[in-house]
């Protein structure tokens, strides 16, 4: 049996490294091209976060912050490259930043670790802060305003590769990518891993059988560091600048908006949101303005119906699938697909016309405003329904499933 | 000298033990010895200082002043897993076990020190053949082998009662602290926590706190009583139960067994 589900992780993996390669083909094109390696970046960094989050247990508010460290020690080291000062090509430069986020991990993690739970969250805020404080003080490490720039191609020509292509620097970070990705997973399954999950669940038992629990989230916050710092490498890499923007409170804001809308309860999770933020920022804000609006609105309705993230919604029908009664689920589901869409249109109407229409007055705008609110009505009336039609047949199912697990 | 050399023949020696909390003193300078092998309970009425004491054994509070060793090694006012390096596991009085991790997990995570894999993150927890042996040894031991992969925290109260002795005894550690093991369960399951208790401890020194004067007279060795943060008595059962200050500071009502 252990065989088996090697073999079907054995494929899952190998399909994985082949998504990657193929990626580019299936999706052509500049726009597509830096929205893939923003992708591979982001995913490295929610992975890495979760780490923290959901293998021990620490909700850090700061987590950007080796990312971005990682991020401009890279940009020093490519322009010490160019200098001169000395050789590393630059497919092996993501280490420099990995390091520079492992030793600063290692240093801050050494205070912030010593306590869990919010007063863990409120230290790696603080440190956090301190940081991007720092980040506008100390003008030649940081750049100030303007960051730091780099050139990408400063490690010549290596083997046929430049770094000039973006798609050089798509490969690049997909080959990074994978391999933070397998060796995160692989960390979950060792000794470590296991009582990293043990420390999340119940630190003071962990010390009755051995363990320092202040020790464990130091080496976890190391290694995610690692990781992290490894990011923020590619980053630097792929817009050849970095700004104190990438180290601030907002990035670690938004990692933490990607662990929860994937879900931070099972490893791939963080991947969903990951991919799920990187796209609504790209392309979302592209057609509106008000998209942070509706980020807002998507984090706050996961949180309120799923709290688990995308990731625990896709787990939780897993039974149902195997008990092979979708079907039965399916109308239901449909209606209350029917009736979200409504309410997401009228909703949509009405963030939108507060946004632009305040301006522009006349018959058009009354007929839209009207329109959108009824549809919001209707369509939150249907939802609710909906939303009952759905708990009955869990409902119904629940004891059927029992019997299935 | 003489000290050291008391200390050196018990599984544990407590030396004038005390513990402050503010103004109150809960602990009132114990002294105890633990013979090496021996299965001694603790009793006393509540608010004796029982589990306070399992806390300073244990390391999880510091003691105000006193002494404690472990096999004749001071371990007074160490790390929990300081202590518990050493050989001394102790269980919980509330279900303190690994509650989103499964049964199997559990155990363990509960070996993985003591068979040296530290913070390891090079190995694959999967592969290590005597962890998984160990725990399941222990699994079998506590009769939770069909709840294998279930999540701790959806077992019934009396089967993470049983995790929870699991947990205690999976390192194999020589010195046992149990911390009313029966607590909460019924006639029929306190039997069998009983029959698992002697069965796990077997060979080794077993500390207990417990109320069930059943279950005391079934197991126990050697009985101490705790009254108001001092040790007023320790002896057999036969003498425990003969002794004048003992009924006296339980109000009088002579000890036997159908007390709950």
């Amino acid at each position: 049996m252990e065989r088996a589900l090697n073999k079907s992780r054995l494929i899952l993996w190998s399909s994985v490294a082949l998504l990657f390669v193929l990626l580019p083909f299936v999706f052509p094109g500049g726009f597509a091209l830096s929205i893939l390696s923003q992708l591979g970046i982001a995913i490295i960094f929610a992975l890495s976060y979760n780490m923290l989050l959901g293998q021990t247990g620490l909700l850090s508010f700061g987590h950007a912050v080796y990312f971005g460290l990682g991020a401009f020690v890279t940009a020093h080291a490519i322009n010490f490259v160019e200098a001169g000062v000395f050789g590393l090509p630059m497919s092996f430069m993501p280490l420099v930043g990995g390091l520079a986020g492992l030793v600063f991990s290692l240093l801050l993690g050494f205070v912030t670790t010593r306590r869990p739970g919010t007063p863990f969250a409120m230290i790696s805020l603080g440190i956090a802060e301190m940081v991007a404080a720092s980040a506008l003080m100390f003008t030649t490490f940081f750049g100030g305003e303007g960051g730091i720039v780099t050139n990408r191609t400063a490690g010549g020509v290596v083997w046929g590769i430049s770094y000039g292509p973006q798609i050089q620097v798509y490969y690049l970070i997909a080959v990074w990518c994978f391999i933070s990705m397998a060796l995160m997973f692989v960390i979950t399954r060792t000794p470590l891993g296991r009582i990293a999950n043990a420390v999340r669940d119940n630190p003071e038992r962990t010390q009755f059988v051995g363990y320092n629990p202040t020790r464990v989230r130091w080496i976890m916050m190391s290694l995610a560091g690692f990781f992290a710092g490894i990011g923020g490498a590619l980053t630097t890499i792929n817009y050849e600048i970095i700004t104190a923007e990438s180290l601030g409170l907002m990035a670690s804001g938004n990692v933490v908006l990607m662990a929860f809308i994937g879900g931070i309860g099972q490893f791939w999770g963080p991947i969903i949101g990951a991919v799920l933020v990187t796209f609504l920022q790209s392309f979302l804000s592209n057609f509106t303005q008000a998209w942070l609006l509706y980020f807002g609105l998507l984090f706050l309705l996961i949180i309120l119906f799923s709290p688990g993230g995308i990731s625990s919604l896709i787990t939780i029908h897993a039974p149902v699938w195997r008990a092979g009664v979708m079907k039965r689920l399916l109308p239901s589901y449909m209606f209350a697909l029917w009736a979200g869409l409504v309410t997401l249109t009228g909703i949509i109407g009405v963030i939108e016309l507060l946004y632009r229409g305040t301006l522009v007055v006349g018959v058009n705008v009354a007929v839209t405003w009207v329109f959108s609110g009824l549809l919001v009505l209707v369509g939150a009336f249907f939802l609710r329904r909906a939303i009952r039609a759905v708990t009955q047949v869990w409902e119904d199912l629940t004891p059927e499933l029992a019997r299935w697990s | 000298m003489e000290l050291g050399e008391r200390m050196n023949q018990h599984a544990l020696a407590l030396v004038d033990v005390r513990k402050r909390f503010g103004q109150t003193e809960i602990i009132n300078g114990v002294n105890l010895e633990i013979v090496a092998g021996e299965r001694h309970a603790l009793i006393g009425p509540n608010g004796a200082g029982k589990s306070t004491l399992f806390n300073l054994i244990s390391g999880r509070f510091p003691v105000s002043s006193g002494s404690i060793a472990l096999n004749g090694t001071d371990i007074t006012s160490k790390e929990p897993q300081v202590i518990n390096r050493l050989g001394l596991s102790r269980s919980f009085q509330i279900n303190n076990i690994f509650p989103k991790l499964s049964v199997f997990e559990n155990l363990r995570c509960s070996v993985l020190w003591v068979l040296g894999y530290r913070y390891s993150f090079f190995k694959r927890t999967s592969a290590l053949r005597d962890a998984k042996e160990s725990a399941e040894r222990t699994l079998e031991m506590i009769g939770l082998e069909n709840r294998r992969e279930k999540m701790a925290g959806e077992l019934t109260y009396a089967e993470q009662r049983a995790l929870e002795i699991g947990i205690t005894i999976a390192s194999g550690a020589n010195v046992i602290l149990l911390d009313e093991p029966t607590a909460g369960m019924s006639r029929s399951e306190t039997e069998v926590a009983v029959e698992l208790i002697s069965r796990v401890t077997e060979g080794k020194t077993l500390l207990m706190v417990e109320h069930d004067m059943g279950v005391v007279f079934d197991l126990a060795d050697r009985i101490s009583v705790l009254v108001y943060g001092e040790v007023i008595a320790s002896g057999t059962p036969a003498e425990i139960r003969m002794s004048k200050k003992v009924q006296e500071a339980y109000l009088g009502t002579p000890i036997d067994g159908d007390e709950e």
